[in-house]
């Protein structure tokens, strides 16, 4: 069988000027008994070759479900993918069949989940998970690929691996179950890797050895990866550039230490606004007001503009485009200026 | 560190209070625009299930035997003459006579009564060993709990069938209504573990709630607790266990006096009337189809009742 | 493991003993005549008396009498001595008899619900609301509706004598033909029980976690069905099925009864017409037994299938 078929040519073979995953304008409804849900609503984001994207957002932001859409394991229905494109290595996923986009994941694209737990199956020993993709993609022995389950679960440092290799998934703490399920999406070494929410269901301590983890594979490995969190602790210290997404659009787009100096959104000045911070005594801490809307009656005009202290009339009227503010950044506000002016003075 | 989840759940909290909240529920897709209560979506889904509306009129009809079995059949049923003996159909008796020289139809529907009295009492008192010993055993917890799950277990690890019959066979004695009271105790006894089983599990989510704590802080007492605060809110899936248990023990009487050991006659049951068809189904078949049609059908629109109810309050799988 | 087994070993003695308890209190215990109590009503021989007192030891008196009369059972029973019927033949040796062809017709049953009833599941869970679906959906409750009273009599009628397409009745030294149609009526109902069971755990672990990760792996759909929901969703079903054998076994009381199969349900049915107290005490005690056995053997089956309870 000829595995890479489709993408014959390496990381560095990127089509010249293009991106390595490039995500165009892409729409997704779920069509449900109750209604159509707008979940994503022309979400455009990129990835280079050995960088880290965090996407960040509440959940029901759609994140999680541009993720799923990328790697194309969507359930349809209720999931319709109204347009949009998906570039990989500048082929759009979205044109090719079923078995060929199966031939892309796990190979060029893998992905690791939220809740270890319930995403390894809890019938088999861990070391037959981990090589089974091996075996069933690479056509390895049984032998070799549980050797190279082995040597997997050293790279993430799973203590005594030869020996766990026959263990189930409920035998392993959380912290070394989410190993496992890197370990995994690491088997055939992939290009990009997508870490939905990986240390949500950890302990604080733990989360930052499974952060670290991710941050030095990547870096060994070469990968580029997409990080998504709800969670901007989390983000700072691993990401390169940051993606804000809101009721299924990205708001605002930067680096890492701009948007954290002087965001350019109102709802990311919340967010940032809602972190404690270690140098400010007695502060109080503000919220958000409001709730995520609800994405069966997506507000008009910008959809922040019920819970946002910038509020206009044009913001009720008009929905507002991408405002490039220089040095690759950007901002869905129509008053991305004021509101970066104001966070930078802050 | 910050965490997007709390910044609203904290909001939420606070719009839920405040009377100017907005609409919507975060975080998820697809929630409607007004949460509709879960008894008025359930009516709606049933309402539209012909399912139920079939096993809902069955139901009634064969009520309505039960209760007036002469508006019914015309012919008394226990008028039988053996110079009839597997006559054709001839004035009331629209499906022949049987061995015995009895109207089929006028028995048939004279059997219901018996049947749906043994299914609904047997319920009835199924009901009330459920919610006694569910309610105990989900509301103390610890040791009683334990006591009366072990007694659950080993009740429902007896095979119904063979434990009714050692159980019957020890009343071999006393007129019908000794019988039939016999009949409905032993189905009872045997039958109320999976509704105490339910209750038992919805005591424990209702104790859990709120409203509860908000009662045991007011000065509540455990069993104004348990009978005024927990109990309505428990009842209804044990009601749907139970619309389902009273098709079965409508089978089970059935199946009891077919083997002889139920009701007996001069009680009329269908049970009596199918072994008896059975037996001569060579020379006629009428006196054995006629009776296993009144009885599956029952069963049946029960059976059904109960599955279009709990799948309407339990849309889960569908 | 071990321990989780010792555990339901430890379990089924008690239920082994709370039911023989109840069984035999019940038969024997306050009864004005507890000879006639067994006879019911036919008229007791002298003969009969006599080898009845002396078998349960009735000249022992009071709450102590019944209990040295109940371990006198108990010990008589786990020695696989079950004393003689009224008709003086031995308890024992009709069982010997009457066993293969129970087995037999419960495998013929149990191979009908496995066959049809798991296969359908599987369907009816992977296309969950389909027009197949919905309409097992509908014939399994036709199926789960409909007693056995009526199903047995009915299939033997229209099938057996209308349309002979089966021999109606097996009687003695039944053929496998013989057993075929009771065993489909037998089996029905583990049939319709077991594609419940079967379509609801499919289409439950089609929608797990893990079945999105088997897909991000770059599975293909035919493995991920085939191995890692079926693996997960058989688990229960298999479980369902080997209670299914001892309830198959010890329940074919009303098939046995009218294909006239002369298994261990004939003989009880028998019994129980022919008010033979002895011998539906004997069959009864045995039925129970062999039901808490299989029991533990599913229990066993159970922890061998799941690693979350091997490991407990």
């Amino acid at each position: 069988m000829t595995h890479s078929a489709v993408f014959p040519s390496p990381a560095s073979a990127t089509p010249e000027g293009g991106h390595l995953l490039d995500v165009r304008d892409l729409h997704v409804e779920f069509r449900t008994s109750e209604g159509v849900a707008k979940v994503i609503n022309g979400v455009s984001y990129h990835l280079d070759p050995g960088e880290t994207l965090a996407v960040l957002g509440e959940s029901g932001s759609g994140k999680s479900v541009t993720a799923q859409a990328i790697m194309g394991i969507l359930d349809t229905p209720p999931a319709v993918i109204r347009s949009g494109q998906i570039l990989y290595q500048g082929r759009d996923l979205l044109t090719l069949s079923e078995e060929q986009r199966r031939q892309v994941r796990g190979k060029e694209i893998a992905m690791i989940f939220q809740d270890a737990l319930s995403a390894l199956n809890p019938t088999f020993p861990v070391g037959w998970q981990i090589g089974e993709t091996l075996r069933q993609r690479e056509g390895m022995s049984r032998g070799d690929a549980r050797r190279r389950a082995i040597e997997l679960m050293d790279l993430v440092k799973i203590p005594a691996a030869a020996r766990r290799i026959g263990d189930y998934p409920h035998q392993f703490s959380g912290g070394m179950r989410q190993r496992v399920m890197i370990a995994m999406s690491l088997a055939m070494d992939p290009k990009v890797l997508i870490a939905d929410e990986p240390t949500t269901a950890l302990d604080v301590t733990v989360q930052a050895q499974i952060m670290d983890l991710l941050a030095d594979l990547r870096r060994d490995l070469n990968m580029a990866m997409i990080l998504i969190t709800h969670d901007l602790g989390v983000v700072a210290g691993v990401a390169d550039r940051i993606a804000v997404m809101y009721a299924g659009r990205i708001i605002e787009h930067a680096d890492v230490r701009s948007l954290y100096k002087a965001p350019a959104h109102p709802y990311t000045k919340g967010l940032l606004e809602s972190i404690p911070r270690m140098d400010v005594r007695g502060q109080e801490l503000s919220t958000i007001k409001g709730l995520p809307p609800n994405l069966m009656r997506i507000p008009s005009g910008c959809p922040f503009h019920p819970r946002c202290p910038y509020v206009q009339q044009v913001c009720i009227d008009v929905v507002p485009h991408d405002l490039v503010l220089g040095d690759g950044r950007t901002s869905a506000c129509h008053f991305a200026q004021e509101v970066r002016d104001d966070s930078s003075t802050r | 560190m910050s965490d997007f989840e709390t910044v609203a759940a904290s909001e939420n909290q606070a719009a839920r209070r405040g009377p100017s909240g907005e609409p919507g529920i975060p975080g998820q897709v697809g929630t409607p625009q007004k949460p509709r209560s879960l008894a008025g979506d359930a009516w709606r889904d049933l309402r539209r299930n012909p399912i139920f509306w079939i096993s809902l009129t069955l139901v009634v009809l064969v009520a309505a035997m039960a209760a007036f079995p002469e508006l019914f059949a015309s012919n008394d049923p226990r008028n039988c003459a053996l110079s009839r003996q597997h006559a054709g159909p001839s004035g009331g008796a629209i499906f022949g006579y049987d061995f015995q020289g009895c109207d089929i139809y006028a028995r048939s529907v004279y059997g219901a009564r018996a049947s749906l009295l043994v299914g609904l009492l047997s319920a009835l008192l199924t009901g009330i060993i459920a919610v006694v010993v569910g309610m105990l055993a989900g509301y103390f917890g610890r040791w009683i709990d334990a006591v009366l799950s072990r007694v659950i277990d080993i009740v429902l690890g007896i095979p119904l069938l063979l434990a009714a019959i050692v159980l019957l066979k020890r009343v071999s004695t006393g007129g019908p209504n000794t019988r039939l009271a016999a009949v409905i105790v032993v189905l009872a006894i045997l039958g109320w573990t999976t509704a105490a089983r339910v209750v038992r599990s919805s005591v424990i989510t209702a104790k859990e709630q709120d409203y509860v704590a908000a009662a045991r802080m007011l000065g509540a007492g455990h069993s104004r607790i348990m009978w005024r605060h927990i109990l309505p809110n428990s009842l209804a899936p044990a009601i749907v266990v139970l619309t389902i248990a009273l098709g079965s023990f409508i089978a089970a009487e059935a199946t009891l006096s077919f083997l002889g050991i139920g009701l007996k006659s001069p009680t009329i049951s269908w049970g009596i009337d199918i072994d008896a068809g059975r037996v001569h189904m060579r020379e006629s078949a009428t006196p054995l189809v006629v009776p296993s049609a009144f009885l599956a059908l029952t069963v049946l629109a029960f059976i059904m009742l109960g599955d279009a109810i709990r799948d309407a309050f339990d849309p889960k799988l569908r | 493991m071990f321990r989780y087994i010792l555990r339901r070993l430890l379990q089924m003695v008690l239920a082994f003993f709370g039911t023989t308890l109840i069984v035999y209190a019940l038969m024997f215990a306050g009864q004005g005549d507890p000879i006639q109590a067994l006879a019911g009503e036919r008229p007791v021989t002298a003969a009969q008396r006599a080898y009845l007192t002396e078998k349960y030891h009735l000249d022992a008196t009071g709450v102590g009498g019944f209990f040295y009369r109940y371990f006198d059972y108990v010990k008589n029973l786990v020695q696989g001595d079950l004393g003689e019927s009224l008709t003086g033949r031995s308890i024992g040796q009709i069982l010997q008899q009457a066993w293969p062809v129970t087995v037999k017709l419960a495998l013929i049953a149990l191979a009908v619900a496995i066959l049809f009833g798991v296969t359908a599941g599987v369907i009816a869970g992977i296309r969950r609301a389909s027009i197949f679906d919905n309409s097992t959906l509908l014939l399994t409750l036709l199926v789960l509706g409909i007693p056995t009273i009526v199903l047995a009599p009915l299939a033997q009628y229209f099938l057996g004598v209308k349309l002979q397409l089966f021999p109606p009745t097996a009687g003695s030294n039944p053929t496998f033909y013989a057993l075929l149609l009771p065993g489909i009526v037998l089996g029905s109902l583990s049939l319709a029980t077991a594609l419940r069971l079967t379509r609801t755990s499919v289409a439950e672990n089609l929608r797990a976690d893990y079945v999105r990760t088997a897909k991000s792996k770059g599975l293909l759909r035919r493995r991920i069905i085939s191995v890692h929901v079926l693996r997960n969703s058989l688990i229960p079903v298999i479980t369902f099925l080997g209670v299914e054998l001892g309830n198959l076994m010890s329940g074919a009381i009303i098939t046995e009864g009218v294909f006239n199969i002369p298994g261990v349900g004939f003989n009880l049915f028998r019994a129980i017409k022919t008010e033979d107290g002895p011998l539906v005490v004997g069959i009864v005690s045995v039925l129970v037994v062999v039901y808490l056995v299989s029991n533990l053997v599913v229990d066993v089956l159970y922890a061998v299938l799941d690693p979350r309870i091997r490991y407990e």
